[in-house]
C-alpha cells in the first residue's frame, strides 16, 4: 500500500507540473492583449499599454515568465490578481469553501436522488415506476441549468418569497441563511447529476442481477432485500464510485452558470471573470489548484474500490 | 408515503430557512459587475465609480443638467486660459481624520499624474504643476490652453485622497482607500460584496440619511431584477430594457431613466490596413447608403424595446455640446440603392460587421443584416468575445465594428481620440486635416457657444460628408429602486449619488 501511494503521489507532481505548462501555453494562444484589457477605456494610449506590460512582466520572453511564476508557486506565492490587486491564494481561501460547500451539497442531493431511483428502476424494471424514473432523469439531464435556475427563483423568491434569491452566506456566519442560499443551487446542480448517476447505477444494477452469484443467493433461499442490497449493489457500486469521483470534480471545479445565475462568489465565477478580463495569474491559480483537487479525488476513488471490492486489492 | 414525508420535510427546512430581512437604513445596491481596484488613481471600470459616488468626494460634481457644481472645491477662476485658481472647502475630514486642505488636493493631482500605473495621467497631463497659494487655495498651471480640464476634475481625476494613508498602504491603497466621502470603506469580499459605512465627520453630513450601503455584482440582469423584487436589494443599475414594463407594473417598485454620456455606434475600417480596401472602406457614397438602409428607430423598438434615444453625433441631447441641427437621417432604401449606382460599385455589396459577442448585439447585427440587404448588402455577421474584438479592432482587423463608448462629461472626451489622426482611439484610421483643426480649435475655445459652432462644422465633414462612423443611439442609463427609496436623482453619468437618499421602513 505505502508503495501503491508513494508511486501516486510522484504521479501526482508530475501531473501537476505537466497542467502547469499546458495553461500557461494555452493562455497565449488566447486572443485579446490582457494589456488592452487591463487599461479599460484607457486603452487608447501606448504609455499607458506599455506600462501594464512592463509591470506585469508581459513583456519579457515566455519562459522567463514560466519560470518566475512557477518559482513564486514553488515558494507558495501565487501572485497578484492583475484586477483587484488581491493576494491569489487569499482569494482562493475565500473562493473555495464556498465552491466545496455548494459542491458538497449538491453532491449529496445527486446521491440521494440517484441512487435510490436507479436501484427502484432496475429492480422495478419496465414498470410504470422505471419509466418514470427515466423521464424524470431525462429532464434532470436535459434542462439548461441556468433556466431551472432562473425558475426557480421566480418560483421560491420573487413569487413564494422562501428563499433569499441569490448571493452567499458562509456557513461560520449563520447556517440557517448560508444553507437558505445554497439550497437552490445546490438543487440545480445536483438535478443533472443525479440523472447521470441514476441511469449509471440502474444499467450496473441490471447487469448484476443477471449474474450467476444472484441466481445463487436467490436459490439459497434469501429475502430479495438482501439479494438486491447486499450481493447486487455491491458490485454494481464500482463503477458508479468511479463517476461520483468525475463528478466530484467537475463540481468544485466550479459550476460556472449556476454560480453566475446565483451571484455565488466561488470558483466558477472566479474563473470566469478572470478569463474575460484576461486575469492570468487568476487563472493560472485555480486551474493549477483545481487540478490538484481532481488528482486527489482519483486519488480517494481508488483508495474506495479497493475498500468496496477485495478481489482489487490483488490486482 | 414515502414522497409525502421527504416533500413535507423539505417544506419545513425551506420555511425555516424563509429569508430574514436587512436592518432598517442599510442601502443594499446590485451592481452588474464586479469593481476592479477602489483606488481613483489606479481605478478602471464604469462600476468601480458607483462605488467611489460613495468614498471618495471630488473637487467637482456635475449635477443632472451636466453643469459643473463645487463639492470639495468651493469656486474656481481662470486667471488666464493656462492657469486655473481653485478655492478649497474648509473644515472637511478624511476619514482617518486628518484634515483635507490645499496640500492634499496637491498630493491627489500629483498622485494621479505621477503614480505608477495611474489611469488618470492621460486626463490630466495638461497639467504642468500644481501649487499651494495657502491652505485653502491651489493654483494649476497648464502646458497650453485646455478647455476639457475643469471636467476632469469632476471624475476619478478630481477625487482627493488622504496623503497619509495612501503614503502608507503604495500601490494597495485601493484595497482600504480613505478619503472625504459620506461613507467609509468596511470590507470587500470579492464578485461578492463592498461594504461602506456612514463617516460621522463628513462636511455634509446632513443631507446623509443612510447608516451603511452594501454594494453587490450581480451580472445576470433578470436575477439582479428579481433581488429586487424579493426584497433582497433596494436598488439595481443597468435595468434591461425589456425589464422596463415589469417594473412599471410593480406598484412597490420606482423606475429612473436618463440618457447616457456616451453613444453606440459603427466604425468603419476607411485607412486601418488592407481590410480598409473595401467599397466601404474606400467610398464615401457607399457609407452613405449603408446609413440610409438603417432603421435606427427600429432596431431600438426591435431589441431595446424602445427605450433608447437615436442620434448622429456623439452626445446626447441632455449635453449643452449637444447639436441640435444634427438629426439621425430617415431610412431611405431608394435613394441607398441609387447612391450605389453612383458610386458605381458591384451589388451586393459585402460587408463583414464585427459585434462584440454579447445577445443584444447580436440580435442588432441582425437586424442591421436584414435592413442592408434590402438595399443592395450583404452583411455577414462576425461576433467576437468583447476582448478579442478590441484587439483585432486596435489591429485593423476589421471592416466594420459596432462598438459604444461610455462617455465623458466634457464632448472632447467622446470625440478627439476617435476622430482626430492622431486619435489613439481611431480604430478606422480616419484622416481629416480640417476636422484636425476644428477639434484642436475646440480643445482651447472656452467659449461654450463657439465650442458648438466648432463641433458641428467638424461633424459636418467627419460624419455627414464622410461617413467615417455612424452613430446610432445613446442608450439609457435605467434605475430601478424600491418605492421606499426616495431622494434619487438621475444624473446622465449613470452613477448612484447618496446625498439626500432616504429609507422609510
Amino acid at each position: 500500500m505505502l508503495g501503491f501511494l508513494a508511486r501516486r503521489v510522484g504521479q501526482t507532481i508530475l501531473t501537476l507540473l505537466f497542467v502547469s505548462v499546458l495553461i500557461f501555453g494555452l493562455q497565449q494562444l488566447m486572443p485579446g492583449d490582457p494589456a488592452l484589457v487591463l487599461a479599460g477605456e484607457e486603452r487608447g494610449d501606448p504609455a499607458v499599454l506599455a506600462q501594464i506590460r512592463a509591470e506585469l512582466n508581459l513583456d519579457k520572453p515566455l519562459p522567463v515568465q514560466y519560470a518566475l511564476w512557477l518559482q513564486g508557486v514553488l515558494t507558495g506565492d501565487l501572485g497578484y490578481s492583475w484586477r483587484i490587486r488581491e493576494p491569489i491564494a487569499a482569494v482562493i481561501a475565500q473562493k473555495l469553501p464556498v465552491t466545496l460547500q455548494l459542491g458538497l451539497m449538491a453532491f449529496v442531493i445527486a446521491l440521494l436522488i440517484g441512487i435510490p431511483m436507479g436501484i427502484l428502476s432496475a429492480v422495478r424494471k419496465d414498470t410504470l415506476l422505471d419509466w418514470s424514473a427515466n423521464a424524470v432523469g431525462l429532464a434532470g439531464l436535459s434542462l439548461p441549468n441556468f433556466w431551472l435556475g432562473i425558475m426557480l427563483i421566480l418560483l421560491f423568491s420573487v413569487e413564494l418569497g422562501w428563499l433569499p434569491p441569490s448571493g452567499y452566506v458562509p456557513l461560520s456566519e449563520d447556517w440557517r441563511q448560508s444553507l437558505a442560499t445554497t439550497i437552490m443551487p445546490a438543487f440545480v446542480l445536483g438535478s443533472g447529476i443525479a440523472a447521470v448517476f441514476m441511469r449509471h447505477m440502474r444499467s450496473a444494477m441490471l447487469q448484476a442481477l443477471a449474474e450467476d452469484y444472484v441466481r445463487t443467493a436467490r436459490a439459497k433461499g434469501l429475502a430479495e432485500r438482501v439479494v438486491v442490497l447486499k450481493h447486487a449493489l455491491r458490485n454494481a457500486l464500482v463503477p458508479v464510485v468511479t463517476l461520483g469521483a468525475l463528478e466530484l470534480g467537475t463540481l468544485l471545479s466550479g459550476a460556472v452558470l449556476t454560480e453566475q445565475v446565483f451571484s455565488i462568489p466561488g470558483f466558477g465565477k472566479l474563473i470566469v471573470d478572470a478569463v474575460f478580463n484576461r486575469d492570468y495569474p487568476v487563472v493560472q491559480g485555480v486551474v493549477l489548484v483545481t487540478a490538484a483537487l481532481y488528482v486527489l479525488l482519483n486519488l480517494v476513488a481508488d483508495v474506495l474500490y479497493v475498500l468496496i471490492n477485495p478481489r482489487l486489492r490483488h490486482a | 408515503m414515502m414522497f409525502r414525508k421527504t416533500l413535507l420535510a423539505a417544506a419545513a427546512l425551506v420555511a425555516a430557512l424563509a429569508a430574514s430581512p436587512a436592518p432598517a437604513q442599510t442601502l443594499r445596491i446590485g451592481l452588474a459587475e464586479d469593481p476592479d481596484i477602489l483606488d481613483p488613481t489606479l481605478a478602471r471600470t464604469f462600476v468601480g465609480r458607483i462605488v467611489f459616488a460613495s468614498l471618495c468626494d471630488k473637487l467637482f460634481d456635475i449635477d443632472k443638467d451636466l453643469r459643473i457644481v463645487p463639492q470639495l472645491a468651493t469656486g474656481f477662476t481662470w486667471d488666464d486660459p493656462k492657469t486655473l485658481t481653485i478655492t478649497i472647502r474648509q473644515g472637511v475630514k478624511f476619514h482617518d481624520g486628518e484634515t483635507m486642505d490645499a496640500e492634499a488636493v496637491r498630493y491627489s493631482l500629483t498622485r494621479h499624474l505621477t503614480m505608477q500605473g495611474s489611469f488618470r495621467r492621460g486626463e490630466i497631463n495638461s497639467m504642468e504643476s500644481v501649487e499651494v497659494v495657502n491652505p485653502t487655495t491651489v493654483r494649476i498651471r497648464l502646458k497650453e490652453p485646455f478647455a476639457p480640464f475643469l471636467a476632469q476634475l469632476t471624475d476619478r481625476a478630481g477625487m482627493i485622497v488622504s496623503p497619509k494613508a495612501a503614503e502608507a498602504a503604495g500601490p494597495q491603497f485601493g484595497t482600504r482607500p480613505v478619503c472625504a466621502g459620506p461613507f467609509r470603506f468596511v470590507e470587500r469580499v470579492a464578485q461578492d460584496r463592498i461594504v461602506v459605512e456612514r463617516f460621522l465627520d463628513y462636511w455634509d453630513a446632513g443631507r446623509i440619511h443612510l447608516q451603511r450601503i452594501v454594494y453587490q455584482p450581480i451580472p445576470d440582469s433578470t436575477v439582479r431584477l428579481a433581488n429586487l423584487q424579493a426584497g433582497s436589494l433596494e436598488l439595481i443599475e443597468r435595468v434591461s430594457p425589456n425589464d422596463v414594463p415589469a417594473v412599471q407594473r410593480n406598484a412597490r417598485l420606482r423606475l429612473s431613466m436618463s440618457d447616457e454620456l456616451g453613444y453606440q455606434g459603427i466604425t468603419i475600417n476607411v485607412g486601418n490596413g488592407p481590410r480598409a480596401q473595401t467599397p466601404l472602406g474606400q467610398n464615401a457614397k457607399v457609407r452613405q447608403a449603408f446609413d440610409l438602409a438603417i432603421d435606427r428607430a427600429t432596431i431600438i423598438q426591435v431589441v431595446y424595446n424602445g427605450m433608447f434615444t437615436p442620434t448622429a453625433q456623439a452626445v446626447p441631447p441632455s449635453s449643452p455640446f449637444h447639436v441640435r441641427s444634427l438629426t439621425p437621417p430617415t431610412r431611405d432604401v431608394a435613394r441607398a440603392r441609387a447612391l450605389l449606382r453612383e458610386a458605381g460599385v458591384q451589388t451586393p455589396v459585402r460587408i463583414v460587421l464585427t459585434v462584440p459577442n454579447a445577445p443584444d448585439a447580436r440580435q442588432v447585427g441582425e437586424v442591421i443584416q436584414a435592413m442592408a440587404a434590402e438595399a443592395g448588402f450583404e452583411i455577414s455577421i462576425n461576433a467576437m468575445e468583447f476582448a478579442s474584438s478590441l484587439q483585432a479592432a486596435a489591429r485593423g482587423d476589421f471592416e466594420a465594428y459596432y462598438i459604444g463608448w461610455s462617455g465623458r462629461t466634457d464632448p472632447d472626451g467622446n470625440l478627439w481620440s476617435f476622430i482626430h489622426s492622431r486619435g489613439p482611439q481611431n480604430d478606422g484610421r480616419y484622416s481629416n486635416a480640417e476636422v484636425d483643426r476644428l477639434l484642436d480649435a475646440a480643445r482651447v475655445e472656452s467659449d461654450p457657444e463657439k465650442r458648438i459652432a466648432l463641433y458641428e462644422q467638424m461633424y459636418r465633414i467627419a460624419v455627414v460628408e464622410d461617413r467615417s462612423r455612424l452613430y446610432l443611439w445613446h442608450r439609457k442609463n435605467i434605475v430601478a429602486h424600491t418605492a421606499r427609496l426616495s431622494g434619487f436623482v438621475a444624473v446622465p453619468d449613470g452613477l448612484i449619488r447618496v446625498r439626500d437618499l432616504r429609507l422609510a421602513n
